[in-house]
């Protein structure tokens, strides 16, 4: 199995699927012949030509509508918007127009569509370039909501979601894209709506997506030497969310805590605390705890940046409280 | 604006079949009286929620659906029911939508702003003003991309002229080339705000020079000037020659909205448009009394069947409703 970085993983998923399919497509800003900011989609125009892989003008709301228009008639876009913080541009498209097609025509239509973007601090790139947003996504109903963690599962998502009818909101995390982990260069698919068990432990439940995952797992590790058994659960998948897995680890270990990057105000990991505390609150030795960001805009330096989010030992210290 | 003799319209306006001419009357009365029964059936609480009536505008519905085709798309807008009359819609499937039944086009869950008609190529209307404009380009996007010789109409208002999406759609479409005609229907009114108060230059079709398209203006009480000018951009676009933006200018009959007496609108002024009513106009234009009757009557038997379709449907099932909805 070869080793790959996670945008290489991104990008083999999009040769892959354009490959398999003459309608899918992908637009956005610089991703032509730049081959993107990140580099996901470096080498697609060689191959699938301009016609397939369109350098939009800056027009985040009409290129994004554009990609609902042409899913609508049947063909399959992939759209990049560069950066999470610009989806304040296109809101209307994705609240009001992708998110409700199907059910307000009664079916007769869907939006097939996938937007690819990508959010997170990390970069010093301060405050409209650094946000995780997906809380805006997630609270609509029609959309899906997806963020992986790793090159495996970053590839067999983003194939799920070009394959999948409903718009789905695709967030990478800029500090993901040069990870690597090992991706089969076979065709599969990681469903969406499936929590991944990162690491299995019996004392405390970590859930958590995206690059928080990593955070998790060093903390988990480090707890390990002190025999503190700690279970990450990935979601992978915002919405559809994959209650079982967080209730069944629940269950078993009587303790959970939320961590997330994006501020904890009104967060996903107050909704998830919720969930669990309404459908397993017999099974908790104590409340569900959130380690998620501070609620403040990112700041510009560096030092500033790093306590606006959750550190590793942010969260052996939250974990260290419970057990 | 100055009066035309029907002998001179008839005179200015190139020949068009008469089969297609009937056509769009057959559009644009249907879509006249589908209102009339409409804001009656408001009145009587048996249609909720907005109301906004197409009446006065309907020549442009007419024209522009009979120049593209059965597999042109459309997307349209919340003063929709005309262009999804004149896109081959069943009135009766359309007044069950707007009674909030269950056998209406999209169950009874979108009603009159968000109504749509898969197989008419109609994709739909939208409570968003301008919202509409950059899915119609994509539907041009998507022809292109699957090499089908269609083509894509967007209507729109001269309100949502003045909305980010429009520049930035027509700027997109001329870009890369789009199979899609922009109809502005300027009937002068943003709700109730006149165009010389919401825009900085009211000749709306001169905003195409600065995208490189054509724009034209056009009398969008007249469905043949309208028909004419859509065949010719429809042409333009199948030819790989890029958008086009025409400007109907017209006027409605009445307020925004089925409640809205639209007291701003001077009485002089919506005079001087009613006497130029689309209907008149494209009455004496096919000038046969017996053919224009007999089209009528079918309209009118298929509005009394749309009413009786429409009343005696069922409401959609609330226990199947919620049992759908995910959790």
């Amino acid at each position: 199995m070869a080793e790959l970085m996670y945008r290489e993983a991104l990008n083999q998923a999009l040769f892959e699927e354009m490959r398999r399919d003459p309608l899918v497509f992908t637009m956005g800003e610089g991703i032509a012949e730049r081959g993107g900011s990140y580099k996901v989609t470096v080498g697609l125009l060689e191959e699938f030509g301009p016609d397939r892989i369109l350098d939009t003008p800056i027009s985040e709301a009409s290129f994004t509508g554009c990609g609902i228009g042409a899913a609508l008639v049947g063909t399959r876009p992939v759209v990049e918007i560069l950066f999470v913080d610009f989806t304040g541009l296109i809101m209307d498209q994705i609240i009001n127009q992708a998110a409700k097609y199907e059910f307000m025509s009664g079916g007769q239509g869907k939006v097939p569509m996938v937007l690819r973007t990508q959010g997170g601090a990390g970069n010093g790139l301060a405050g409209q370039h650094s946000q995780s947003l997906e809380a805006l996504f997630y609270h609509i109903p029609g959309l899906k909501v997806v963020m992986p963690a790793t090159p495996y599962d970053a590839k067999g998502l983003l194939k799920a979601s070009i394959r999948d009818d409903n718009p789905t909101i695709f967030i990478e995390h800029k500090l993901l894209y040069m990870t690597k982990g090992e991706v089969p260069e076979d065709d599969y698919i990681v469903p969406i709506g499936q929590a991944d068990i990162k690491r299995a432990g019996n004392d405390i439940t970590l859930v958590t997506y995206s690059y928080m995952t990593l955070k998790c797992l060093e903390a988990a590790e480090v707890l390990a030497k002190e025999g503190i058994g700690v279970e990450v659960i990935d979601l992978r998948t915002l919405t559809p969310l994959d209650k079982d897995t967080i209730l069944e680890s629940v269950e078993k270990t009587g303790r959970a805590i939320v961590v997330h990057e994006a501020v904890k105000r009104g967060g996903i990991g107050g909704d998830i605390a919720s969930m669990i505390m309404e459908e397993a609150y017999d099974d908790l030795d104590g409340p569900v705890v959130r380690i998620c960001g501070k609620n403040t805009t990112i700041p510009y330096n560096l030092e500033l940046e790093k306590v606006c989010v959750p550190s590793t030992e942010d969260i052996i210290e939250g974990i260290l409280e419970m057990v | 604006m100055a009066k035309k003799s029907p002998a001179e319209k008839k005179a200015a306006s190139p020949p068009v079949d008469e089969a297609i001419m009937l056509q769009m009357y057959r559009n644009v009365y249907a879509t006249r009286q589908f209102e009339l029964k409409c804001a009656e059936l408001y009145r009587a609480g048996l249609i909720r929620g907005y109301l906004h009536p197409y009446l006065g505008q309907e020549a442009i519905a007419a024209g522009a659906c009979a120049a593209i085709g059965d597999d042109g798309y459309i997307v349209s807008t919340h003063r929709g029911h005309g262009h999804c009359i004149s896109k081959g819609a069943e009135l009766k499937l359309m007044m069950a939508e707007i009674m909030g039944k269950a056998t209406g086009y999209c169950g009874g869950r979108g009603g009159s702003m968000h109504i749509s008609s898969k197989k008419d190529h109609n994709l739909g209307a939208n409570g968003i003003v301008g919202g509409g404009i950059p899915i119609a380009t994509g539907a041009g996007m998507g022809i292109k991309i699957k090499g089908t010789n269609q083509v894509a109409v967007s209507f729109f208002s001269d309100g949502a002229s003045n909305n980010g999406v429009f520049a930035e759609s027509l700027n997109l479409a001329s870009v890369f080339n789009l199979p899609v005609i922009f109809m502005l229907e300027n009937n002068h009114y943003a709700v109730s705000t006149r165009i010389e108060c919401s825009a900085g230059d009211c000749n709306l079709a001169g905003r195409g020079a600065a995208y490189g398209i054509p724009g034209i203006c056009v009398d969008g009480n007249d469905a043949v000037a309208v028909y004419l000018e859509t065949l010719k951009a429809a042409r333009r676009a199948r030819n790989g020659e890029g958008p086009t933006l025409i400007e109907a200018k017209t006027y409605r009959h009445g307020g925004h909205h089925v409640n809205d007496p639209g007291l701003y609108m001077p009485r002089d002024e919506l005079e001087a448009w009613k006497a130029r009513d689309p209907i008149i106009v494209l009455r004496n234009q096919i000038n046969n009394d017996k053919k224009i009757k007999a089209v009528e009557e079918k309209v009118d038997q298929e509005m009394d069947a749309a009413l009786e379709f429409g009343k005696n449907s069922p409401n959609p099932s609330v226990e199947e409703f919620v049992a759908s909805i995910e959790d």
